[in-house]
């Protein structure tokens, strides 16, 4: 970046800054990121002397897009503003996206409960006290039609937030629009569908990996087809860091999981730039403000070089790593809750500086339960004050050239190039699955970041310092009904006995065909759903097929 | 002179976030303590038959997910069937506080929430523990 005299001047420049900086009185306080990781106390053009601006960092919109995948990134559409809801029943659920909407939200985004999630039906005995408390429940397409009424599925997006029964809300989804006499091509949005965190971090599995794998493979070619406009896996690297990740380990660990995405596509006999624009990301941002902005500007910069190099893809979609954020949950705390206003904002900020496509901002009450109208309304907000008025998105990429991030943006990139390399070493995402080495590399780092709290290695406002004693907590915290499961329960009978029985035992049979076979299961689950078959029921004949996956128990 | 304590961590219901209790797992087994850690996804059933076969001292529940009021009297009350009550049943997760009285009324022991720290945990497990036993357990 810069001329060999002009830089052998700076350094020497800076040796002699560095001489006069070791003789100044320093902070006992440890000045490490919220990896853990050192920093230096400057940086200076020696830090970024190898960068190449054409070849690393670039111009928005180009290879290898560092500086973000649109050429006016902020300044032609800003981010869309999806705060991820659900909660209680179907109805409450829709009441309050359309509270989100009318306040100014652009996009939807469905929290579902754990049975849900699980592929369990409100009437299950393993659903017992979990009906609609994480999440809303939805155990047929008439949940569905309840939480989308009033809302056109052709003038808004809608991302779900579902990965074992990925296809089976997929289709719900899907069938809601034919209701409302929308065709599927012209359906937007995302669904989860990444089984392979769910082993790694968040733990929502139902099958064994490989029948999951060919249900994500049946949902990239099936979509390809028919809903050309669905990003079919959101490759999401939020709950690897939730679960104590990393900065490094969360985006390395994301993007081996994209690379083994796109080898199960091709090995399924897709071409990857048939499959490969339809792949998203979803990343955390935490506290550590630069640290986050470098992790995404390497992300970008990571999957394009891979992309393009390693699969071949020739299509420029292909290369692009769109991504959606969530402000870090495990960054909140219970005690003094108010400041996780503060907290989500710096957050926020982060994403923004980092190029995002879309961002949920937490509420401050999320320590505690579902966030409250007032809670989401602030959180919300905060994301159009950023917008509106901090005057950040009038200019892109506004951090490239600062000598931190660009060489912070190295580092990361380098260090995931680490990890591929060790992930390759062990025989691949699954079998490093298999042998737990993920899930111990996070916990570890988890136990770390813990003990860096009880130690005050690092401080955490009001846990280990500037605590208030006999703290009231003064905001209001939502509580779900209890009447809900009954509700619930009462729903799911009520569809059972309305619905064409016979023809949903057909559907079944003719899906428990096509599971033991090698044919695409979309249009068979499709068929299922349009008749109100339930998702347990759904679920029940693949795991008849499949069988269960049972985690080893690892500590 | 008794052996070490056991301690059995589980995590019942649906909810599949485990970060906490490896962090308290870890914590208390390199505090001294025999840690057994059940995994995933636990009936009531399967904790208490774990607990009784593995002779444990106390049962570690921990729950985020809200579903601590089905949960926790569950395991309790399938103790009191296999005349187990001398287990001690504590945990932690997203508990409000009225929550906690109404479950520390039903014999659960102490709950920790956000932001407890695994030193807290070890001390109130050793004091707890003690009293429950003639002779005070190895370290």
């Amino acid at each position: 970046m810069f001329d060999k005299d002009k830089l052998k001047k700076i350094e020497e420049e800076k040796r002699k800054w560095e001489g006069v900086y070791k003789t100044c009185k320093a902070t006992n306080r440890r000045c490490i990121t919220v990896s853990g990781e050192e920093v230096n106390p400057l940086y200076s053009p020696a830090d970024i002397a190898n960068i190449d601006f054409s070849k690393d960092i670039a111009f928005p919109g180009e290879f290898p897009y560092t500086r973000g995948i649109r050429t006016n990134m902020y300044r032609g559409r800003l981010w869309t503003m999806r705060q991820f809801s659900g909660m209680g029943t179907p109805r409450q659920t829709n009441e309050r996206y359309h509270f989100l909407l009318q306040r100014g939200q652009t996009g939807l985004s469905v929290a579902f409960d754990l049975p849900t999630l699980m592929g369990y039906d409100s009437d299950h005995p393993r659903s017992l006290g979990e009906v609609g408390v994480c999440g809303v429940a939805v155990d047929s397409l008439k949940d569905m039609e309840i939480i989308f009424d009033g809302i056109s599925l052709d003038k808004i997006s809608t991302s779900m937030t579902i990965n074992a029964p990925a296809s089976i809300l997929f289709a719900m989804y899907i069938a809601v629009g034919e209701k409302q006499g929308i065709s599927s091509e012209k359906l937007t949005g995302t669904i989860q569908n990444d089984i392979l965190k769910e082993y790694i971090a968040q733990k929502e599995w139902i099958f064994p990996p490989l029948p999951h794998m060919r249900l994500i493979t049946d949902v990239m070619a099936f979509s390809s087809r028919h809903v050309p406009k669905w990003n079919t896996i959101s490759i999401s690297g939020y709950h690897i860091r939730e679960a104590g990740a990393t900065a490094v380990q969360e985006l390395a660990f994301t993007l081996a999981d994209g690379f083994a995405y796109v080898e199960a596509g091709i090995k399924a006999g897709l071409d990857v730039d048939d499959f490969a624009p339809r792949l998203s990301f979803f990343f955390n941002s935490h506290l550590d403000f630069f640290e986050e902005i470098a992790k995404y500007r390497a992300a970008r910069r990571i999957w394009a070089r891979h992309m393009r190099e390693r699969y071949k893809a020739k299509k420029e979609e292909s290369w692009l790593l769109r991504f959606h954020t969530q402000t870090a949950g495990c960054s909140l705390t219970a005690q003094q809750p108010e400041n996780n206003i503060a907290r989500t904002a710096f957050e926020a900020l982060a994403a923004v500086l980092g190029g995002t496509q879309s961002l949920h901002t937490n509420s401050m009450d999320e320590s505690w339960a579902l966030p409250s109208e007032k809670a989401v309304q602030i959180a919300l907000r905060t994301q159009q004050l950023i917008a509106f008025e901090t005057g950040v998105a009038n200019t892109i990429d506004p951090l490239a050239g600062s000598y931190y991030v660009e060489s912070l943006t190295n580092k990361m990139e380098e260090e995931a190039e680490k990890y591929f390399a060790e992930i390759e070493r062990r025989g691949g995402v699954l079998k490093g699955i298999e042998e737990g080495y993920f899930q111990r590399e996070i916990a570890e780092a988890a136990y770390r970041y813990q003990k860096e709290i009880e130690s005050k290695d690092r401080i955490v406002v009001g846990i280990n310092d500037f605590l208030i004693q006999d703290e009231k907590i003064e905001i209001p915290i939502l509580k779900v009904d209890p009447e809900v499961e009954k509700k619930q329960v009462q729903a799911i009978k009520k569809v059972k006995t309305e619905r064409d029985n016979d023809k949903v035992k057909r559907s079944l049979e003719n899906l428990k065909k096509v599971v033991q076979g090698t044919d695409n299961t979309m249009p068979a689950i499709l068929e299922c759903v349009r008749c109100y078959a339930t998702e347990g029921e759904i679920v029940e004949v693949m795991k008849s097929v499949f069988g269960e996956y049972v985690e080893p128990p690892l500590i | 002179m008794r052996k070490k304590y056991r301690i059995l961590l589980a995590k019942p219901g649906l909810d599949g976030h485990d970060r906490g209790i490896k962090v308290v797992a870890a914590a208390l087994r390199d505090a001294g303590f025999e840690v057994i850690y059940t995994g995933l996804r636990q009936t009531a059933e399967m904790i208490v038959e774990a607990a009784i076969q593995e002779d444990v001292d106390a049962i570690g529940m921990s729950i985020l997910s809200g579903a601590h009021m089905t949960l926790f009297p569950a395991v309790l009350d399938l103790l009191k069937k296999r005349k187990c009550e001398h287990i001690l049943v504590f945990g932690g997760g997203i508990i409000p506080d009225e929550d906690i009285s109404k479950l520390e009324k039903k014999g659960v022991g102490k709950l920790f929430t956000p932001g407890a720290t695994t030193g807290e945990i070890i001390e109130y497990l050793k004091k707890a523990l003690k009293e429950g036993r003639k002779e005070e357990a190895v370290f």
